[in-house]
């Protein structure tokens, strides 16, 4: 008899303890602040994320999204836009979370796997039907008469990774002779009619206003214009993907922002969040999104989707993000002095 | 002054056998030509830059039927930007009307130093751009601005958040109300108010018998013209927004992100709600025209 009211009491005990860890299943928001094209992969992410985190801990997540050009969402993130995880373009503009406003540790790309990109893309050109100027390289971009469409390096990651592509490919082409190879971007840049902000922008500006013979694209953007607004009003795609000879490796990296996420508390979700990318399930909706997944399965499985280009990596050929922004990008860099002729 | 005389005889000798009433109305018209084709370059430049795009928002917002708009205008993140918008909104339009009706009462019944001063400062949102407002908000309470640390240690969110929204929407709407009520006072005078006071009122009384009845139109105008900016502002929200989809976006902003995301019917069909508000306003605006005209006439004819 005791010993069934003392068997009673533990119980109550052990249930009073476990009452308010079944209560406490939590509702969390994340927000992720993300550059131009990733709407779609992160819609997409964003749900399959909030299943998988309330299946394994019972806590409902919603994850907030912003989207923007990669440079300006930086900016917002280190004026107080306090954002959990940051998705950008580029390592630069990650860095300047820490540079201008120490929210991460200065080692921050070395915290996860691939540089912390889970995902890469690479640079391509989008054509119109049929490719009626004959473009089949980076060469036909500065023939006059061709006009190309590409965002604003100042302020859209994706640009600063298409003159980067161009940049590489006019140096292999003029045997590194710098001379030759900024007067090769001069010609290319003096046939842009309109530099939009952020890449989005300049796929909208080539889709729905028509404008251009040729959009230097993400590659996931291109194969969105081709396969899915292409298509749209009937059948037949309106776009062709044209593979240059040479593109570069794009890395967009991805990390907590330590100082916001302390703030709310959500460390230990944020990083579950930037993990699951690395997951084969993360890596199917990346590809399914036309990212090109770093996981080597997940990689094969989508091997036939994505073209096999010859890629040069910003390390590698430029010497990293903070020497190719100061270079190119910075005031007075060789954009400047190109497109001020 | 030989030849101005000179042309006036000749003038009059041209002229003397028109009789007088075709005489004027040939000095105040041009011949009939000329003024239907100013009259038609008018309707033609109203139609090209005023009845063909708004035709156009709302031909292009339901081109894919009736279904698709209001799934569009009930979609979560879409009420969420409504919500918002009607919240920036119903905070900015009460203190503007506070904030101006007491500015344009001491500038118009009251002398005083540094009058012109004010006045200026009271004009001082329509010479800024809207862009450059929101970005004083960064400047003062962003991470890196004025009380940026001192608000991140508090918990306190200004900026991304609605309050920065808010701030921004009253910044840009500020001199609406005052602008409307300033010269309406001023012609006004304050001899009402003065035999008022003689008469024993007190400040309250003065203010709900004598000059609010006597600004009530100009204030309900003043009213609508903010409320429609604050409703339909873009540049400053869009700065200190931060741009999070279903939470700090206004029904502009979120104009901007369907239109970006290729969503172009749903784009538009929330661009037809800020056109409707538009159209409501100066149906509203004509209204009270109308109103404070046929006051005048009534007062005159007492």
């Amino acid at each position: 008899m005791k010993k069934s009211l003392l068997a009673i009491a533990l119980l109550s005990i052990a249930f009073g303890a476990a009452a308010p860890t079944l209560a406490s299943a939590k509702d969390i928001t994340l927000l992720n602040v993300s550059y131009d094209p990733t709407r779609e992969l992160y819609q997409d992410f964003n749900a399959a994320f909030s299943k998988y985190w309330l299946t394994k801990t019972g806590d409902k997540v919603t994850v907030k999204a912003s989207h923007g050009g990669s440079g300006k969402q930086a900016r917002a993130i280190v004026d107080g836009l306090d954002a959990d995880v940051a998705t950008l373009a580029l390592a630069y503009d990650v860095d300047q979370l820490y540079d201008k406003a120490k929210l991460i540790p200065k080692d921050w790309q070395k915290r996860l796997a691939h540089n912390s990109s889970p995902y890469t893309s690479t640079i391509v050109l989008l054509v119109r039907k049929g490719n009626p100027k004959g473009i089949k390289d980076w060469d036909d971009l500065t023939k006059p008469g061709v006009s190309v469409i590409t965002p604003n390096p100042k302020t859209s990651g994706g640009a600063r990774w298409n003159y980067l592509a161009a940049w590489a490919y006019a140096q292999k082409k003029n045997g590194g002779d710098e001379v030759k190879t900024k007067e090769f971007i001069a010609k290319l840049f003096k046939n842009v009619p309109v530099l939009d902000t952020g890449a989005r922008g300049s796929t909208t500006t080539f889709v729905e206003r028509g404008i251009g013979d040729v959009l230097i694209a993400w590659e996931n953007e291109a194969f969105l214009a081709q396969k899915e607004l292409g298509q749209k009003d009937g059948g037949k795609s309106k776009y062709e993907i044209v593979v240059p000879s040479v593109s570069i490796l794009a890395e967009p990296p991805v990390t907590v922002v330590d100082k916001y996420a302390k703030k709310h508390g959500t460390e230990a979700v944020a990083k579950a969040y930037l993990d699951y990318l690395y997951t084969e399930e993360g890596q199917e909706i990346a590809a399914k999104n036309y990212y090109r997944p770093t996981l080597a399965s997940v990689a094969k499985k989508y091997e036939a989707q994505f073209p096999k280009i010859n890629l040069v990596k910003i390390d590698d050929d430029f010497g990293g993000w903070q020497v190719a922004q100061k270079k190119h990008f910075s005031d007075g860099g060789t954009f400047d002095q190109i497109y001020q002729k | 002054m030989s030849i101005i005389t000179a042309t006036d005889t000749i003038a009059k000798s041209q002229y003397s056998h028109y009789n007088n009433k075709v005489a004027i109305s040939r000095a105040t018209s041009e011949p009939a030509f000329v003024r239907r084709l100013l009259i038609s370059i008018v309707l033609l430049f109203l139609g090209v830059f005023l009845i063909v795009p708004l035709l156009a928002v709302f031909t292009e917002a339901l081109r894919h039927g009736f279904a698709t708009y209001f799934a569009a205008i009930s979609d979560a993140n879409a009420l969420a930007a409504m919500k918002l918008t009607l919240i920036a909104a119903l905070i900015a339009v009460p203190l503007n009307v506070v904030f101006g009706v007491s500015a344009a009462w001491a500038i118009a019944k009251f002398e005083f130093k540094g009058k012109s001063i004010l006045i200026t400062l009271i004009d001082l949102p329509f010479a800024v751009s809207p862009v450059i407002a929101g970005l004083i908000y960064i400047l003062i309470f962003g991470m890196q601005g004025w009380f940026g640390s001192y608000l991140f240690d508090h918990d306190i969110k200004i900026i991304f958040a609605i309050p920065g929204i808010v701030l921004a929407t009253i910044f840009v709407t500020f001199p609406f109300v005052a602008r409307e009520l300033i010269p309406l006072m001023q012609a006004q005078g304050k001899d009402e108010e003065e035999a008022g006071l003689v008469l024993g009122a007190s400040g309250w009384q003065i203010l709900w018998r004598i000059t609010y009845p006597n600004i009530k139109w100009g204030l309900l105008y003043g009213v609508i013209l903010t409320n429609a900016r604050a409703m339909g502002e873009f540049g400053a929200v869009s700065a200190v927004s931060g741009h999070i989809i279903g939470m700090t976006n206004t029904l502009p902003l979120h104009v901007e992100i369907l239109y970006a995301d290729h969503q172009l019917a749903a784009a538009f069909a929330v661009a037809s709600l800020l056109a409707l508000l538009a159209i409501v306003t100066l149906i509203l605006k004509t209204f009270i025209e109308w109103r404070v005209a046929q006051n005048a006439i009534h007062n005159e004819s007492i």
